[in-house]
């Protein structure tokens, strides 16, 4: 049997770092989806590399 | 004073995560995102899906931090007004300190997201549309002129414009339309609050026209807005974004906004005040239809032209 009572506000902390963890992990995966579509498009790729393609 | 009464006090001042994203105004950043898609999508370039959303949601957190600025900057006007009373500043669940981090931490990583995403002309226009609505607005034009909402309303009147330079990478005619048409709807929707909100602004101490020049000359000037705005609204039909969709909802909808004008034009504020400004509330509603339709108008006929339904 636990004696340990969560209060509100651990709920509350929980909330905020669960809303942060989700927010962090969106953004990797943009930057991820972004790397991706920009690379297989070729916007890296040096103008004098295109030419020659 | 007592560990009970301390430990209330910290319990009231622990913000959840739906504090800060309140801190964004979700509610404004609603139609920056509506608006700026729209824009986005009228463009005569295609955007690959994955950048026009990337892009989108930077021009949302763009807005969101211009707002979490605007809230640290009006702490103290938003807790005297009682539409603001509850926002997380006033209602002591976020420091200004925290918003003030907030606000410019995003507004930095919006504009170099978008730029990154996109292209450098919009994130510069991003970076100029929030620069516009905290620094001319909020702390300068706001607390100094009854010209606030009208200068001011440009802030809001961007985001189809980046949307538009998303797609494009510059701005067109067709986008400077589409920036006048919320630019030049702003005033009147505006004002038409103003005048059921009652002593709110004037509790603050903030100029709004109605507290400067009273209820008489903001009917009046509603009714000179909304009659400027059709024009605008009707000249865009004519346009690349426009077509018969967009005319057809142009017309029916200013020609009730010029009604509901009129009628708030010849009341008195002793009939106003008789009815609860049912008029002043119902023009107020149809303000935001309006803006709305005309947007969602503009995205059928982009939506629509590749299936020659679309445009003229």
């Amino acid at each position: 049997m636990s004696f340990k009572v969560e209060h509100e506000i651990h709920h509350r902390r929980f909330g905020r770092n669960v809303g942060l963890a989700l927010t962090l992990v969106g953004f990797i995966a943009i930057v991820f989806g972004l790397t991706v579509v920009k690379v297989t498009r070729g916007d890296y790729e040096p103008e004098q590399a295109r030419i020659q393609n | 004073m007592t560990d009970a009464s301390i430990n209330t006090h910290t319990e009231t001042q622990e913000a959840g995560f739906g504090d800060y994203f309140a801190l964004l105004k979700p509610r404004v950043m609603s139609l920056v995102v509506f608006t700026a898609l729209v824009g986005l999508l009228a463009a005569p370039n295609a955007v690959h899906p994955m950048i026009a959303f990337a892009s989108i949601l930077f021009i949302a957190v763009g807005g969101g931090a211009s707002g979490a600025l605007n809230m640290w900057w009006d702490a103290d006007i938003d807790a005297v007004m009682k539409r603001t009373q509850g926002r997380p500043i006033p209602a002591g669940k976020v420091t200004r300190d925290e918003a003030f981090a907030i606000g410019l931490t995003l507004s930095v990583f919006s504009c170099i997201m978008l730029a990154l995403a996109a292209n450098i002309f919009a994130g510069l226009l991003l970076a100029f549309t929030i620069f516009f609505y905290v620094v001319i607005y909020t702390m300068w034009l706001k607390r100094w002129t009854p010209q606030n909402i009208v200068i001011g309303g440009a802030a809001g009147a961007f985001p189809p414009m980046i949307g538009w330079a998303v797609a494009t990478g510059g701005v067109s005619i067709e986008s400077v339309l589409m920036f006048t048409l919320t630019f030049m709807w702003t005033p009147p929707h505006f004002w038409a609050l103003c005048l059921f909100m009652k002593s709110d602004y004037k509790d603050a101490g903030v100029p709004m026209l109605h507290v400067t020049h009273g209820r008489r000359v903001t009917r009046n000037h509603i009714l000179v807005y909304t009659l400027l705005l059709a024009v605008v609204a009707i000249g865009m039909a004519f346009t690349g974004v426009g077509g018969p969709i967009y005319l057809t909802t142009a017309l029916v909808l200013n020609g009730l906004f010029i009604l509901g004008a009129i009628s708030i034009w010849r009341r008195t504020e002793e009939v106003a005040e008789a009815d609860n400004y049912k008029r002043e509330k119902s023009f107020f509603g149809l303000s935001l239809l309006y803006l709305f339709l005309h947007f969602g108008a503009i995205l059928a006929e982009a939506t629509l032209a590749p299936y020659g339904l679309g445009g003229w």
